[in-house]
């Protein structure tokens, strides 16, 4: 079975934002191609009443003594911004002009 | 007179608690020994040579005073840079990361500061720990001190470079899917992956969460056991950090290291008897399974059918978990930023970010795990995955009822060629083949040099049950005891 096309590879893309390059589709779409085929193994297992196992410790709701304890401070948390403005991180404008 | 980057970090410990040798003089020899080598290994991003000088001074300083100090204060280290080091670049060997400084240090680092290590610089990776060569590092690779045409393994391979090089005689790693222990089989070193919730991810720039776990490399058995001791436990930082002591991993590397394996039953996974490994790695398995059985060692089979799963499982987890992970770098709050300019909206400027910053590697997990995560694909890839995942760890409860540790090869092949597997991703994956099963199970796995094939290291896995990791430093000292020592070629 064909796995993936080149437009599917577009498409996660675009939802993980990530502006590939047509160059880049060309290459990923045959190298995932080859990937998907290798780890589609994984449905030859029969494990229909097997539960899934999400995570190595089971650990739930980890509690902790509610202690005020130092955090950083705002020009800490700023310090790696790659653009700060009034104590805040700046962006690109979100809205358009007249919303 | 001695060469003090040759001694282990043991050795150099008792030197320094016996005022032979000042913690200053060690980690000027370490630094000018990085000044020398690292034209040919290229084990290090960042060299903090003035961070490192002040504090092996305050050691200094602390031992002048009478203050207790540890089994490891003075001794340098080198530590992966996926690990937060405060006010020193941290990068992941990424782009997106360039000339990051974190704000805060990894719970690991603060109880190594705490424990007087001193901190040498950060080492070089694959992006974000994804990749079995350190080629995937957008900072150029490292080369192996055995053969500088070679790839050193990877993600870690520049904490496994610098402790063969003799530019460290301790480092840290992380360990996802092999990343500790294969690059330790291709150098020759010493590589333990902790149980998964045994060492805090608290500061670890995460990758899979619930596969990442931070460990030691080091030379010698007993020195990642002494590391190890400083760096695990208990932290409240993190969630799936397991609320128990770390078994006493020195203690069971001591003991090894007398030489007497008499009752321990040594399990030898029946898949991974050689199969799929190259004809030199299968000899040393082979020769070093009998070096354990002369040290007293019984030796049973064991069978773990679902073992072969475990590498299409893990292709599938970790890229979903990395997939959202990796969400978090769209240059807001740290590192890069691109298209910034008044033309691009948020979105744009998003997307142009991550890609420039993600390297080729990285921006195919993420696309991988997105389509694993989708909707009409997540049952059979990523929930399927995980029930696969599930049938590992009941191979491993099996096993571990017939046999205390199980043993295998590290890696299916000695170190390979730079440049001879990047263009096929797929190929490349294929050297996490036997470390990848201990990753989805939690449990701890060490690599130990098992000798040498066409004159180069070939490793031996070992493999525990969850929070039994002293299991695993008794037999690895026990081998270590037994076979000579390899020694790379003068650089």
């Amino acid at each position: 079975m064909a796995t993936i096309s080149r437009e599917e590879v577009a498409h996660l893309a675009r939802l993980a934002r990530l502006a590939v390059t047509d160059d880049e589709l060309d290459t990923f779409a045959g190298q995932l191609d080859v990937i998907l085929q290798a780890v589609a193994q994984v449905g030859e297992v029969a494990a229909v009443d097997v539960p899934p196992t999400s995570h190595s410790v089971p650990l739930t709701n980890v509690f902790r003594d509610d202690v005020v304890v130092p955090g950083l401070t705002r020009d800490e948390a700023l310090s790696g911004a790659p653009d700060a403005e009034d104590n805040r991180f700046r962006v690109p404008r979100i809205l358009d002009e007249e919303a | 007179m001695t060469d003090v980057t040759k001694l282990t970090a043991a050795e150099l410990g008792r030197k320094l608690a016996a005022k032979e040798l000042s913690a200053v003089e060690v980690a000027t020899a370490h630094l000018d020994r990085i000044d020398a080598v690292e034209g040919k290994v290229h084990a290090f991003l960042h060299v903090d040579r003035d961070g490192a000088l002040k504090a092996a001074k305050d050691v200094d300083d602390a031992r002048a005073k009478g203050e207790t100090t540890g089994p490891l204060a003075g001794v340098p280290i080198a530590v992966k840079d996926v690990i937060t080091t405060k006010g020193v670049p941290t990068t992941a060997g990424s782009k997106i990361l360039e000339g990051w400084r974190p704000p805060y240090d990894a719970t690991i680092m603060t109880r190594m500061r705490e424990a007087g290590l001193v901190m040498l610089g950060k080492t070089n990776m694959d992006e974000f720990a994804m990749g079995s060569s350190t080629e995937y590092s957008a900072y150029g690779p490292t080369y192996n001190p055995w053969d500088t045409t070679r790839i050193p393994g990877g993600s870690g391979g520049g904490s496994a470079a610098a402790v063969a090089a003799y530019e460290a005689p301790l480092a840290i790693g992380t360990d996802t899917g092999g990343s500790i222990r294969q690059p330790a089989a291709v150098t020759g070193t010493v590589g333990a992956k902790p149980t998964y919730g045994g060492t805090s991810r608290y500061g670890l720039v995460a990758f899979s969460s619930s596969l990442d776990t931070p460990g030691p490399c080091a030379r010698t058995v007993e020195d990642a056991a002494l590391l190890h001791a400083i760096i695990g436990g208990h932290d409240p930082r993190d969630s799936t950090s397991i609320p128990q002591p770390v078994p006493d991993v020195v203690a069971a590397a001591r003991l090894g290291a007398t030489g007497d394996l008499s009752g321990v039953r040594l399990g030898l996974v029946k898949e991974f008897a050689g199969d799929g490994a190259e004809p030199g790695v299968a000899a040393a398995y082979r020769e070093s399974v009998d070096a354990l059985v002369k040290l007293g060692a019984e030796v049973v089979e064991v069978s773990c059918p679902s073992f072969k799963f475990a590498l299409p499982a893990y292709y599938l987890i970790a890229p979903s978990e990395c997939s959202s992970n990796l969400a978090r770098f769209d240059g807001v709050r740290f590192g890069l930023r691109s298209g910034d300019d008044g033309k691009h909206s948020l979105e744009e400027v998003m997307q142009l970010t991550r890609e420039e910053g993600f390297g080729a590697e990285v921006k195919r997990r993420i696309i991988l795990g997105t389509y694993a995560l989708s909707a009409g694909y997540y049952d059979a890839y990523y929930g399927q995955a995980q029930k696969v995942r599930t049938l590992i760890s009941r191979d491993f409860a099996q096993a571990f009822e017939k046999a205390d540790v199980l043993v295998a090869p590290t890696t299916p092949f000695v170190a390979f060629p730079l440049g001879s597997r990047t263009s096929d991703p797929y190929q490349m994956y294929l050297a996490d083949l036997y470390t990848i099963p201990s990753n989805l199970y939690g449990g701890p796995a060490i690599s130990v040099p098992a000798g040498l094939s066409e004159g180069l290291p070939v490793g031996l896995q070992i493999m525990a049950p969850t929070m039994a990791d002293d299991r695993m430093y008794r037999v690895a000292a026990a081998l270590e005891s037994a076979l000579p020592p390899l020694t790379p070629p003068a650089l």
